[in-house]
């Protein structure tokens, strides 16, 4: 697998997660597995369907031997055709069914826009609240060896932007299992992005069902001086930042927001009310992205308590290169949040 | 298959008829503005809708496009409930959220219709994939335009339709226009949809304004549907009287023949069922007396109730985002 060399398996950062060191130490994927497997135990209604879910591989152990177990009818493979096949998750929902549709990269899913964002995200609005679309659309961003332009977009800013479409972004295996869940209880069309960084943690995951709400946020380590809100995998090096920064005397407060939209807009504004400083850290594009967006609502609801510019650590505005050299100089990670929190620590009125 | 069952026939005229005389109405008051969304008259059409829901049970499924009048009001949807939507109001269809392009009512199988041309396709196959997973007796029909069947989401959903062999019937209405642009000008052959084996799809070219046609071609496709055999395609030609949308004096002049649309007027599927009706004695001049004053009262006490029912509250904006 290349992506291992380009991050090597570890067990998630010692940070805090609503599991209590309960249950046992799993991989991220097995986590996932796991939610998945038991919805489709619980209930009848709920299926998978992706292009190659039933492979080997099964969409990097996410769904690997889900087939077997549950049979081809609810757990199938399907044509190479996003816009169609979105739509026809869309169609068995409103048939009284629970789709689970796998992509494996978020790139594909701009052939399916049609169906999710004139359609899915649409329907209950735009019929007064009579019939509603319970579906979830999960894929994963891919990252290194050279994945280039079209097989590594983080394009959570395109679908943050769209009313009726609930948004995840998890970073820990607990939350990736319990969200999930929660995903597929949901009433409404729900888009997971997942993060191929994520794939190669271990962490603690109780064995029975349990949901992670929607919508609410978590404070993976407290902190005074300066609040750094970090998405996805993110979260992870922003960790490792707060922990170096902290031996030099910087206390970072680390918010995952795990939901996007509903974003959890009081957790951060709390946050920010306290440190007076804010750094945001999204592995998406900088403009019209997740940044831009947390920023403008920190600007609108908490400034008179900035006491410094909000720091942005997001993707340079250019595609995805494949060069080696040229991908180090793009992607964001550690270093650039510790130079962000540094900038906004010794700004100067 | 030898035609429409003698009891049928007063029934399937009588919904042709009403269909005719409520877009007829819709076009009369048009212009007053009263009704503030893009209307897309079904005026030409109505044996296909017509022919179709009439092999469908209550529980089936339909699925539809910005032209819904025809279809919604031939799966036996609120008539009330749609004029009042017409109107955007609290009491219409979608609650005044959809307008015409937006009609639902799921107590009839209608579960919503997309005027993002094509939109259904997909749906109305997902709608089938669920019938054929719950392991139902039911049927998802999509209709669809000569637009749609422009997009590439059609190849998309009847290859899948096949390879599931699910329980649905795409009705393809070909209407020739779409907007001002002539399925000539979009289309690089006639039966470019009509090449599948007919073991996987079975595939119908009749004529969209004979609704005996149209009938005859419903039931044999549901049949095969609710035998487990799989999809069906039924290409109804037909015709758009009207312009794409809004009223007779908002069709654009110069982009077709008024020649063509005289002779397509002379098909008229209403009168023609009319005609053999009378002729075949299955209808006096008094039924159709009675069936006129039926239908008028039926649209007046709608426009009324329409016009009764208040405007959403302003504060009702964020309401139905999500579902509880």
């Amino acid at each position: 697998m290349p992506w291992s060399k380009i991050k090597a398996d570890c067990n998630e950062p010692d940070f805090y997660t609503e599991s209590n060191n309960t249950g046992r130490r799993i991989t991220y994927p097995e986590a996932i597995r796991e939610g998945v497997k038991q919805a489709l135990a619980l209930d009848d209604k709920v299926f998978v369907m992706g292009q190659g879910v039933d492979d080997p591989s099964g969409m990097f152990g996410t769904t690997r031997g889900l087939q077997k177990e549950f049979g081809p009818k609810r757990v199938f493979d399907t044509p190479l055709a996003e816009t169609a096949l979105t739509g026809i998750a869309v169609g068995a929902a409103l048939g009284n069914m629970r789709p689970v549709y796998f992509h494996n990269r978020p790139d594909f899913l701009l052939l399916a826009m049609d169906q999710l964002v004139n359609h899915a995200a649409k329907w209950y609005y735009m019929f007064g609240g009579t019939v509603n679309v319970p579906i979830v659309l999960w894929t994963c961003i891919g990252r290194g060896w050279g994945s280039a332009a079209q097989h590594s977009q983080a394009l959570q800013g395109l679908f943050f932007h769209v009313p009726g479409l609930k948004l995840i972004m998890p970073c820990t295996c607990f939350d990736a299992k319990g969200l999930m869940l929660s995903a597929i209880k949901d009433k409404n069309p729900v888009l997971i992005i997942d993060h191929r960084f994520n794939f190669k943690q271990k962490g603690m995951v109780p064995e029975h069902m349990y949901t992670v709400p929607i919508g609410k946020g978590i404070i993976r380590r407290s902190g005074k001086d300066v609040t750094v809100v970090a998405v996805s995998h993110l979260v992870t090096d922003a960790f490792y930042a707060a922990q170096e920064l902290a031996e030099q005397g910087i206390d970072v407060e680390l918010i995952d927001p795990r939901t996007l939209r509903p974003l959890d807009e009081a957790l951060i504004l709390e946050s920010v009310s306290k440190t007076g400083r804010l750094v945001i850290a999204d592995t998406g594009w900088k403009t019209g992205g997740v940044t831009a967006e947390i920023s403008a609502v920190v600007v609108e609801k908490a400034f008179s308590f900035l006491k410094a510019p909000i720091e942005r650590v997001a993707c340079p505005d250019v595609p995805t290169p494949a060069g080696h050299t040229l991908e180090e100089a793009f992607y964001i990670g550690k270093a650039d949040i510790k130079d962000a929190v540094f900038k906004t620590i010794n700004y100067n009125r | 298959m030898h035609g429409i069952p003698e009891k049928k026939k007063k029934e399937i005229f009588y919904t042709m008829l009403r269909i005719r005389r409520v877009q007829e109405r819709i076009e009369s008051l048009y212009l007053q503005d009263e009704m503030k969304t893009p209307v897309h008259l079904y005026i030409g059409q109505e044996a296909v809708a017509v022919g179709i829901c009439s092999v469908l049970e209550k529980d089936d499924y339909i699925s539809s496009n910005h032209r819904s009048h025809g279809h919604y009001l031939a799966k036996g949807g609120d008539l009330k409930a749609m004029i009042a939507e017409l109107h955007c109001k609290k009491d219409g269809c979608s609650k005044g959220y959809g307008g015409s392009m937006h009609l639902v009512d799921t107590s009839v199988g209608h579960m919503g219709s997309s005027s993002i041309v094509g939109g259904g396709i997909p749906i109305g196959t997902g709608l089938a994939l669920a019938i054929k997973m719950k392991g139902t007796r039911q049927v998802s029909v999509v209709f669809f335009g000569d637009g749609a069947a422009d997009e590439g989401v059609l190849y998309e959903s009847f290859n899948f339709a096949m390879l599931k062999e699910l329980p649905v019937i795409y009705v393809l209405e070909n209407n020739q226009w779409s907007v001002c642009s002539h399925i000539s000008a979009r289309q690089a052959d006639e039966n470019i949809f009509h090449h599948a084996s007919r073991d996987l799809l079975l595939a119908m070219k009749i004529d969209g304004n004979n609704v005996t046609s149209v009938y005859e071609a419903a039931f044999q496709a549901v049949k095969r549907v609710r035998q487990g055999l799989g999809p069906s395609f039924i290409e109804c030609e037909t015709y758009r009287i009207l312009g794409h949308a809004g009223c007779k004096t908002q069709d654009p002049k110069g982009y077709r023949d008024q020649k063509e649309v005289e002779t397509w007027k002379k098909k008229c599927p209403v009168k023609s069922f009319q005609k053999i009706l009378l002729q075949e004695n299955m209808l006096t001049p008094n039924d159709l007396a009675a069936m006129e004053k039926q239908i008028e009262t039926e649209i007046d006490n709608a426009f009324t109730f329409a016009k009764k029912s208040p405007l959403p509250a302003r504060e009702n904006l964020y309401k139905n985002l999500f579902c509880e």
